[in-house]
């Protein structure tokens, strides 16, 4: 792979830019890899960059039904931070955080992870108590968080109302090195580092059935013929009930339409991200000069990438509402993506009752930030059997009743 | 942004007035069934890319329950009927399968 | 130069100047211009720069679609950023500014970019800045955000107002030309209703522009016949001015109406966002031209054809003095034509095509306007404006054949149709090989509720771009979605025009076909995001094959205009780059808006008091006349306090608990919810919705309930008041009315149906006040009662009703406090005097109104959990030494099963014991108890939480609630919690019962 760099522009600069690589490879399927991907979302293709990085497993395939990082990670409003209640999630959020700070220099690609800071607005006396226990939740798990007070809200976000007449912000939970990240990138940097250590990444490629023998996997069937393999990870987000259907089990998980939208670009005007769960909105400013807005999601099932407008007006009344200045900016694009949502609204990384199959999903409303981490535990629990990232996010947990449950805090998470 | 019939009130209402309430026709599993009864009862979900029943509440209208039989992809809404219906009745099954010729019950 | 001609412009008054001014220039205009035409006839080319070289850019169409003529309009509280300047009507005092430039739009620093556009391909960015790590956020980032954006934020509040409006019509016409009035005419004939709205003030669209004759009248003549006749019908409503914006499912469709932005001295809302239920739905939304990519394309003086055209027929504005026109269909000729009649100069029509004939052409030929064929631009001269054109053939690579000085060059690479509202809800396209152009694909229309077709297109918007098939295609639309509705059309002939006869266009992607590299860096696909031929190639070079790769990785399509010109233009230089086809290659998702819509106009008159509904209690007046701190609780607003002149909330708090613990406190709780339920089958339902027994109640009793989920996790708790054997009131907490009573009826409704049972919810009639302290019972007695308020006929958990002080009351002996407490529900229209009397009566005692807050110190002290603070949705009622309240004897209750999974049963779950620290200070809200050491992912271990802590004021210390492991086991043992910033405060195991244990103080 030749390097990316601020040279490497000026030497193409000379010819045109013709003499520029694919940044990953386009190969036929091999007869059989030592793991196969399914899904070549962030969440699959960092699984299989940490196998190969972490564990020298390198003959691996990434099966993607459309185009490489065509589903939530070029979907999602790019927030990455860590400051979550329970031990499990903070541990592998955290581990993504960290994992970020270093991508673009880990994988020779700017994916612009740019810790410029999210706060989370405290609107009510309950909504302060449920911060300030997750802020001395996150002094014990490593997570730099501190609440902070309204005034401080302020200088951070200029453009913030304080005082609305009906939810006056007091106070917010503050992590400095959470922020953004360009989200594409993540996706794109990824697959490049994988086909750089020799994995296939089969875009177009449906997977339309396991096939098992006493209860292991053997493999895949494809549109493109099958593709053999002892160890598959299905990583397929919305879709994942009905890979699990494939495999024969079934999975505690309903596909749902979430939406986001972006207004027209202005100059800098709010340097971090806040997010006002009080009233259910939040907002970042791209690197372009969009308003990055997310909304809520519908709560019946649905695979369209659409959701209901009412969703969408909800966020922008809560955003006019909490930032005045923004009544007078436009809506340019909203668009939907298909989450997975699980009983407790945390992740599943886990062996399955197939042998040789296992898989990440349920990230629900919040996968994006979670991206690094998750392929990391993934890879670990693909490669040892074991991750202690991974331990609390089994299936089992829904059957003993061991929720991890991240409402209990912020009511909401994204 | 769906239109429902509420069957008891009559009326198409908006979403906006509807609260969805997931899926239909569950069993409900209490005390003496087996964990695994019980995990699937309260977790496991159907959550099928395609004829879907489901319950709704006209939330902001007359307070009923009724249940849809809806095609998650399309969107299409074969019919609504009664909450009070242990399984899918004749005509919706014959109003889903007049539409989608291959569907059976149990897929 | 651009300029106002003598005379023409068919939509301007010449008799009414607009005064206005750009960048602080003043400037006139007048009535019926646009910004754009305005700052043209004022010789105003250039008017922006782009976004990422911030090359010097003018106004390239006409309408919606342009890319580069944005502007800051308005100022302070009426300041909006990135308006189009072709949208914009001109009105007196109107104050624009151009964009993305600095320090001058005639001199902007930020040109260096372009010098350098050669190291600033697509994507580069993401190829460096990676070094030295922190420099992206601290360096790199920060020039990037600076350099990008568009316009500037606003600062002020919005000065202006919005609102909703909802409309319900059988047929939705989007679109106001010759197709969405003919559209409407036949649907309108059919009795149905009908909605027509048009994004312009002015109907009709092209076809007067393009000289157009229907039923042998001028187009203008025919389309005020059309308006008037529509206005005629009742059941037809017309709106200009209103964008539809949107096609939602199921018929829902969001139209944009601006009401006051060309004339802001008009009383009322800005915008008004429409919130439509449609039956069918007609997309009339006309095609826009697209741009031809040859080198220079991008200098301002080069537009659309289409918009030169406009530019002088509508407004009576020149673009130049000469005008080169170039293009691959015949419909350009109309500029050319347009522009010699009104006296300008055509230096020479450029045509790709190889042969041109056809009625337009000739015409041209006619009028002695030189026609090049086979020939195409190689490149446009000039910086800030066009100087001139070489001229090549098109099937070559670009040499030079001749040079033709001009001020401006009018460009047609075809039409598209405006496929957007088709899209938005899963309309599919097909390719038109003829026309070169994505068209809507009516066998796989958009479907509905029914699985049926909600969507037809018609007109331009269909493909159809003459008038006279235009007309047939509208028609064809309306009598479509008369036979959905079941309506029968009746049989409307297509009116007769005066087309002329078209030869067929020929796609030209690249102009010369053969440009090499140098000419395809400076051929622009996307201006305002400065995307260009180039580009999309080297994205297609590097993989990024999917058309959403190519999008994503270079920005095409995903500036402002979101890629109305951009578009197909793209699509085909990638899949030439593919060496695909492009109908392989696909489309982008169309998503809404079609063009940006305020943020102001989606929320609507949902802000500030009314942000959100209000509830308010009977007392609410009293509440706030005292100046009483309020919090949010739901959608009430509850009385945290009252605080006295001068004194803090933490002050009155502590008065407030002493006073009602002293002598007498009295709380407005009217919030509580009250749901009766009732039934022969009561007692049963009680059963199960509750852990204990209710069914035993006798009564006149009460009793204290809790409430679990079915998957055992505690979600409400109250006292149930059992009021005759068929019927139990039931309080559930402030928050917890309306989702309590879903929940009940959920379970009536859809799993025990056959029980009778009734439930309604009557938080709102009742107002209900709790007397609490040592004279409670006197203030009662002093209001006098028919009611015997003793110990004897009245005790602590019963309940009875009467007259109190002439009210119609219902006394509950409850205490939340501990101290001696009536709670008193009396009609809510009553509430306010109850009130009052009682503040009355109470004077002697001191009656003092208490908030929230004392009443959780009280309720702490006493050692009762508090639904939000002891539990968080994760904690069951074995947790909190509630053992008491969980029926033994039950086969079942909602929750029972689950609280029997192995987690719930794990004796190591954290259990509620109350917290005194050493030192009598108050544990910080939300604190862990440390447990040493860290876990498999280095976080530290902790064997505990704080769940409420205050000042108690009754004991003047520290006490608090927690969740501890093994907790009960453990009394007395010292434990450590966590700060935030480091340290830990050391707390002893006690009691949760902080204040009088033995209940004596509640039982007199």
């Amino acid at each position: 792979m030749r390097r990316y760099s601020a040279f490497a522009i000026a030497r193409e600069a000379a010819r045109y830019h013709q003499g520029w690589e694919r940044a990953w490879a386009s190969p036929e399927p091999k007869k059989s890899y030592d793991a196969i991907i399914v899904g070549a979302g962030g969440h699959g293709l960092a699984t299989a960059f940490y196998l190969g990085k972490n564990f020298g497993i390198t003959n691996v395939a990434v099966i993607e039904k459309g185009w490489l990082g065509g589903g939530n990670t070029g979907r999602n409003t790019t927030i990455i931070r860590s400051n979550y209640l329970q031990d499990p999630s903070a541990a592998i959020y955290e581990k993504a955080r960290s994992l970020y700070e270093t991508m673009s220099q880990d994988l020779n690609y700017n994916v612009m992870f740019s810790p410029r800071g999210v706060i989370m607005l405290a609107q009510t006396h309950h909504e302060v108590r449920g911060y300030l226990r997750t802020a001395h939740a996150n002094a014990l798990q490593g997570v730099k968080t501190e609440f902070i007070s309204p005034q401080r809200v302020k200088e951070i976000v200029p453009i913030i109302n304080l005082d609305g007449p009906r939810y006056p912000v007091l106070g917010g939970l503050w992590q400095a090195r959470g922020g953004t990240a360009r989200h594409d990138a993540v996706a794109w940097g990824y697959a490049r580092a994988c086909s750089d250590m020799g994995m296939d990444i089969l875009q177009k490629t449906e997977v339309t059935g396991i096939r098992k023998e006493n209860g292991a996997v053997t493999g895949v069937e494809t549109s493109r013929g099958f593709i053999g393999t002892k160890k598959l990870g299905i990583v397929v987000a919305g879709h994942s009930g009905v890979l699990a259907d494939m495999a024969g089990f079934r999975l505690p998980i309903e596909s749902v339409a979430l939406q986001a939208l972006v207004s027209e670009p202005i100059k800098p005007c709010m340097d971090c991200v806040v997010m006002a769960n009080t009233v259910h909105g939040y907002m970042s400013q791209s690197d372009k000069g969009e308003m990055v807005i997310g909304g809520g999601a519908d709560g019946y099932n649905n695979y369209t990438q659409r959701g209901s407008f009412h969703h969408i007006e909800e966020t922008v009344r809560a955003l006019v509402e909490t930032f005045p200045m923004v009544s007078r900016l436009k809506m340019l694009r909203q668009w939907g993506g298909i989450v997975d949502m699980t009983g407790d609204r945390s992740p599943i990384l886990s062996k399955t009752p197939v042998d040789g199959v296992f898989i990440n999903c349920g990230w629900g409303t919040g996968g994006f930030k979670a991206i690094p981490g998750s392929g990391w535990g993934m890879a670990e629990l693909m490669a040892r059997g074991y991750s202690p990232l991974t331990a609390e996010f089994g299936l089992n947990r829904f059957k003993e009743g061991r929720f991890i449950d991240e409402s209990v805090a912020a009511g909401v998470a994204h | 942004m769906l239109i429902l019939e509420c069957p008891c009130c009559g009326v198409m209402a908006d979403e906006t007035e509807l609260a969805p309430g997931g899926e239909a026709h569950l069993k409900r599993y209490g005390p003496g069934s087996s964990d695994e009864e019980f995990e699937g009862y309260l977790f496991h979900r159907m959550n099928p890319k395609g004829v879907h029943f489901e319950r709704w509440r006209h939330a902001n209208g007359c307070g009923k329950w009724f249940l849809a039989a809806r095609d998650t992809n399309t969107l299409e809404v074969f019919a609504t009927y009664s909450a009070q219906t242990p399984e899918p009745p004749q005509h919706v099954l014959d109003a889903i399968r007049a539409k989608r010729p291959d569907w059976s019950l149990d897929q | 130069m651009s300029t106002r001609l003598a005379s023409g412009g068919r939509l301007i008054d010449r008799s009414a100047a607009r005064e206005f001014s750009f960048n602080g220039k003043r400037l006139t205009g007048y009535a019926g211009d646009t910004l754009a035409s305005a700052l043209l006839a004022n010789g105003q080319t250039l008017m922006g720069r782009s976004f990422k070289y911030h090359r010097p850019r003018g106004v390239v169409a006409s309408g919606a679609e342009e890319p580069n003529a944005l502007m800051g309009i308005g100022k302070d509280g009426t300041f909006e950023p990135n308006q189009r300047a072709t949208t914009t009507e001109l009105f007196n005092g109107l104050e624009a500014e151009s964009q993305n430039h600095w320090p001058s739009l005639d001199f902007d620093v930020g040109v260096v970019n372009n010098s350098l556009a050669k190291f600033f391909p697509a994507g580069f960015y993401y190829k460096t800045f990676m070094f030295p790590r922190p420099a992206w956020k601290h360096v790199f980032e920060p020039i990037v955000r600076q350099s990008a954006g568009l316009g500037k934020a606003p600062k002020d509040r919005d000065a202006d107002r919005y609102e909703h409006f909802y409309a319900f019509v059988d047929v939705m016409i989007a679109g106001g030309g010759i197709a969405g009035l003919q559209a409407a005419l036949t649907a309108g004939a059919t009795g149905a209703r009908v909605l027509l709205v048009e994004q312009t003030a002015h109907w009709g669209g092209r076809a007067p522009v393009d000289g157009v004759e229907i039923d042998g009248k001028p187009a203008d003549e025919w389309i005020n016949d059309a308006l008037q006749a529509l206005e005629g019908m009742e059941n037809v409503s017309v709106r200009s001015r209103t964008m539809a914006s949107g096609v939602y499912d199921h018929g829902y469709v969001l139209a944009y109406e601006r009401l006051t932005d060309h004339a802001p001295e008009m009383d009322g809302p800005r915008h008004r966002l429409w919130r439509i239920r449609a039956r069918q739905v007609i997309t009339a939304t006309g095609a826009i031209e697209r741009p031809l990519s040859f080198a220079g394309n991008d200098i301002p003086g080069v537009m659309l054809a289409s918009a030169v055209r406009d530019y002088v027929v509508n407004w009576g504005v020149s673009v130049g003095d000469r005008t080169v026109v170039v293009t691959n269909n015949d419909d350009a000729y109309r500029t050319a034509l347009a522009l010699h009649g009104a006296g300008l100069s055509v230096p020479a029509i450029v045509d790709a095509r190889a042969t041109v004939t056809g009625d337009l052409p000739e015409q041209a030929r006619a009028a002695g306007i030189r026609v090049l064929s086979g020939a195409g631009i190689a490149m446009v001269k000039g910086k800030k404006s066009v100087t001139g054109v070489s001229i090549c053939t098109q099937a070559g690579e670009g040499a030079s054949t001749d040079e033709i000085a001009c001020e401006a060059v009018a460009m047609s690479g075809g039409w598209s149709p405006v496929v957007h509202l088709w899209s938005h809800c899963g309309g599919k396209l097909i390719w038109d090989e003829d026309q070169a152009h994505f068209r809507p694909d009516p066998s796989r229309a958009p479907t509905g509720h029914d699985g049926k077709p909600f969507v037809i297109a018609g007109g331009a918007a269909f493909g159809e771009l003459s008038s006279a098939a235009t007309l047939a295609s509208a028609n064809h639309a309306a009598a479509t979605a008369a036979e959905a509705l079941g309506l029968s059309a009746p049989a409307g002939d297509t009116p007769a025009t005066n087309d002329p006869a078209e030869t067929a266009m020929e796609p030209v992607w690249i102009m010369p076909q053969g440009a090499g590299h140098a000419k395809r860096m400076k051929m622009w696909l996307d201006y305002q995001n400065d995307v260009k031929v180039s580009d999309v190639q080297l994205a297609a070079r590097e993989g990024y094959e999917s058309v959403e790769h190519t999008k994503r990785y270079t920005t095409l399509g995903m500036a402002t205009d979101q890629g109305k010109l951009s578009n197909i233009n793209g699509l085909a230089t990638l899949a030439g780059a593919l060496n695909d086809a492009i109908p392989n290659v696909g489309t982008t998702t169309f998503r809404p808006p079609y063009t940006p819509i305020s943020l102001g106009s989606i929320a609507g008159e949902a802000r500030g008091e009314v942000f959100q509904p209000l509830r308010r209690t009977p007392m609410q007046d009293w509440h706030e006349d005292r100046g009483a701190y309020l919090e949010p609780v739901g959608h009430w607003r509850r009385p945290y306090c009252y605080p006295a002149a001068g004194e803090s909330h933490e002050q009155a708090v502590h008065r407030e608990v002493l006073a009602t613990r002293n002598s007498l406190g009295l709380l407005d709780a009217s919030t509580l919810g009250k749901i009766l339920v009732k039934g022969p089958d009561a007692g049963q339902f009680m059963d199960m919705l509750y852990t204990n027994m209710m069914s035993s109640l006798k009564p006149g009793r009460c009793r204290y309930g809790l409430m679990c989920n079915e998957n055992g996790f505690l979600m409400d708790d109250g006292v149930v008041a059992r009021i005759d054997e068929e019927t139990f009131l039931v309080h559930t907490t402030s928050g917890g009315a309306e989702h309590v009573h879903g929940h009940m009826e959920d379970w009536l409704q859809c799993e025990w149906w056959d029980w009778k049972v009734h439930t309604v919810n009557l938080t709102e009639q009742f107002a209900q006040v709790a007397v609490v302290g040592p004279n409670s019972r006197k203030v009662l007695e002093k209001l006098g009662s028919d009611i015997d308020l003793s110990k004897e006929a009245l005790p602590f958990m019963a309940w009875t009703e009467g007259k109190i002080g002439g009210f119609d009351a219902r006394v509950f002996r409850i205490s939340f406090s501990g101290e001696l407490s009536f709670e008193i529900a009396v009609p809510a229209s009553q509430g306010r005097a109850f009130w009052d009397s009682l503040h009355d009566a109470g004077g002697e005692f001191d009656a003092t109104p208490y908030g929230t807050e004392a009443l959780h110190i009280m309720r702490a002290e006493k050692g009762f959990i508090m639904i939000g603070d002891e539990t968080d949705g994760t904690v069951i009622p074995q947790d909190l030494g509630l053992t008491w309240a969980i029926s033994k004897k039950k086969e079942d209750y909602l929750g029972k099963r689950a609280q029997a999974r192995s987690h719930m049963t794990d004796p190591t779950r954290w259990k509620l014991v109350g917290l005194e620290t050493v030192d009598g200070s108050v544990l910080p809200d939300g604190a862990y108890a440390v447990a040493g050491g860290t876990n498999a992912n280095g976080q530290g271990n902790v064997q505990g939480r704080v769940t409420s802590t205050y000042h108690s004021p009754t004991l003047g210390r520290g006490i608090a609630m927690g969740l501890v492991l093994n907790g009960p086991d453990r009394m007395g043992e010292v434990i450590e919690f966590n700060k935030v910033d480091g340290g830990t405060v050391a707390a002893k195991i006690v009691d949760p019962v902080f204040f009088d244990p033995e209940g004596e103080k509640q039982n007199v």
